[in-house]
């Protein structure tokens, strides 16, 4: 008997009863261009077969034909609405290649995880927002969009770009940031406390919400881990995992925040609702990594005249043969670069991007069989995925 | 805390020496060149052995190492969450790009989950088989497509369906 994969042994052994329902490519719950072929009785799916790849733009092949600096701006399209935290985890592993990271100037450093910060609750905010209106309400979507937009004026103010900002080099910065942003954000911080707990009263602790969400797409931890979850998924599912404090990468160690979990209040840990939780929790924190950043960079690492974000920039950058397995805490979890470099070129030979939502999005069919398809929404919203990653 | 040197002496033990083919420690990160055959074994005994326990794979690479080194390989990022290491492990085989046959490699499915997708996707973009991969097909291209766009020796269509492309 011929190989069958998977698919064909599901999709060609349909009951009378059942039913191919397509979910995608342009249902705006699908949250971009995913599709999910569902095989349904009735309203229970029973099998979930996501499609992907109508974002693809191959990555990784621009990557083998660019130069280092040069990829920067591809690595801002991957997770695009995290564009400063993955070329963060690109520009730290350059420079860990060459050996220059120790050499960065704190100052710079810090404003790296400043904006890095400022980057995860914006894409924190849409995440919230989305979900409220994947559920049915409404108005979380349009607050979460209008504290966001603060977050994207500043980010523009810096880097002269709203969404994809080429601002973190290797070696530096593409500018220092201007003068009186410092205040600014205090003033977004200040004026942002409030909004977060009008948004929990709204929609966190918001019975309607509660009984769409708990119980919802319970993932255990042992499963996430198997399936390469990461990020505020495998934190959901209650395993304490950080890469900012597992590998202390940049300031991080200097910083103090705490790493939400979930507990399960709601119903069983590691269900919709705890997810929800996780990234609220966790811009909380953040808030708190931009407060501590903000003292310093006002303090004891100020502002100069001759200051320069350009000065530590390498003018060709060659790394050493080597191979070098590059990963960070992204707001969607563990991004990894793997980079094979000659020691000859520019160009390296060979990049492999590890994006978190990809492997959050595998483990979909495993907690969706059996559930309603308004619950599928329920699921799918909770996990976070960004198509310009998944796809890359 | 294991180290390289630890795993291998644990490899060594369980499997004997022909396991390990070479090791790598020029670079940041030490690697192990583990025999083609024997990979599923090694990954389940780091995976299950209390004292690695590599429960998470982060990251799994299809390489095609250019026409000519005539080399294929499959690049397994490990990382243990209780203990917090990580070790990568390498399988590569000689093969002629230039050949019609696909590199086979074997699955590591079974062991983890998440090299499902990681695995089409090498099979999609660099042209590797993985046998015992439940549903090897393309993931990221059309099924359609033809040639296998992280070869090195790859070259850009001229036409799709028709269409002339530029």
């Amino acid at each position: 008997m011929p190989f069958k994969t998977r698919y064909e042994q599901l999709t060609s052994a349909i009951e009378p009863e059942e039913m191919i329902l397509n979910m995608g490519p342009q249902h705006p719950s699908t949250h971009g261009v995913l599709r999910l072929e569902l095989i349904t009785d009735g309203e229970i799916i029973k099998e979930v077969i996501p499609h992907i790849g109508y974002l693809h733009r191959c990555f990784e092949k621009h990557a083998e034909s660019l130069t280092y600096q040069q990829t920067i701006p591809f690595t801002d399209r991957m997770d695009y609405l995290a564009s400063m935290n993955n070329s963060h985890a690109w520009v730290m592993g350059v420079e860990r290649m060459l050996g220059i990271e120790n050499e960065i100037p704190k100052r710079i450093e810090y404003i790296r995880v400043l904006v890095c910060e400022l980057n995860r609750i914006g894409s924190h905010l849409i995440a919230l927002g989305t979900y409220g209106i994947d559920i049915g309400a409404f108005t979380p979507f349009l607050w979460c969009f209008r504290d966001r937009e603060h977050i994207m004026n500043m980010l523009e103010w810096a880097s002269g770009s709203r969404m994809l900002y080429n601002y973190i080099w290797v070696g530096g910065l593409f500018y220092d940031l201007p003068v009186g942003f410092e205040d600014r954000c205090r003033e977004f911080i200040n004026y942002f406390k409030p909004k977060l707990a009008e948004l929990n009263q709204l929609l966190t602790d918001n019975q309607i919400f509660i009984s769409r969400t708990a119980n919802i797409g319970v993932l255990p931890m042992s499963l996430a881990i198997n399936y390469g979850c990461s990020g505020p998924v495998l934190r959901a599912s209650g395993l304490k995992w950080d890469l900012r404090r597992v590998d202390e990468y940049s300031v991080y160690p200097e910083l103090e925040f705490e790493i939400p979990v979930g507990k399960g209040e709601m119903g069983a840990k590691g269900d919709c609702w705890d997810r929800f939780k996780v990234r609220i929790d966790e811009v909380v924190q953040s808030i708190h990594i931009i407060e501590q950043c903000l003292e310093r960079l006002q303090k004891e690492l100020k502002r100069t005249p001759d200051f320069d974000p350009r000065a530590k920039m390498p003018k060709k950058i060659i790394p050493k043969a080597q191979d070098y397995y590059v990963r960070a805490e992204n707001p969607k979890g563990e991004l990894g670069f793997y980079f094979i470099t000659d020691g000859k070129s520019e160009i390296p030979k060979r990049v492999k991007a590890r994006a978190p939502s990809f492997s959050n999005l595998q483990v979909i069919p495993e907690i969706s069989r059996g559930v309603m398809i308004a619950d599928l929404i329920a699921i799918l919203g909770s996990i976070d995925i960004v198509l310009g990653e998944v796809d890359r | 805390m294991v180290s390289a040197d630890d795993i291998k002496t644990i490899l060594l033990q369980k499997f004997g020496s022909e396991v390990i083919l070479a090791e790598e420690h020029t670079g940041l990160q030490e690697a192990l060149f583990i025999h083609p055959e024997r990979i599923v074994e090694v990954c389940l005994e780091l995976r299950d052995n209390p004292k690695t326990y590599f429960d998470f794979l982060s990251c799994l690479t299809g390489v095609d190492f250019g026409v000519e080194e005539n080399k294929f390989g499959v690049i397994y990022h490990l990382s243990s969450l209780p203990y917090k290491t990580q070790i990568t492990l390498k399988v590569i085989k000689d093969h002629d790009p230039t050949d019609e046959a696909l590199p086979s490699f074997q699955s590591v499915v079974h062991v983890w989950r998440t090299a499902e997708w990681h695995e089409r996707e090498a099979f999609d973009l660099v042209g590797i088989i993985f046998e015992n991969n439940p549903d090897l097909r393309r993931i990221l291209l059309p099924d359609d497509w033809e040639g296998y766009p992280l070869r090195k020796n790859y070259k850009n269509p001229e036409y799709y369906k028709g269409i002339k492309v530029d």
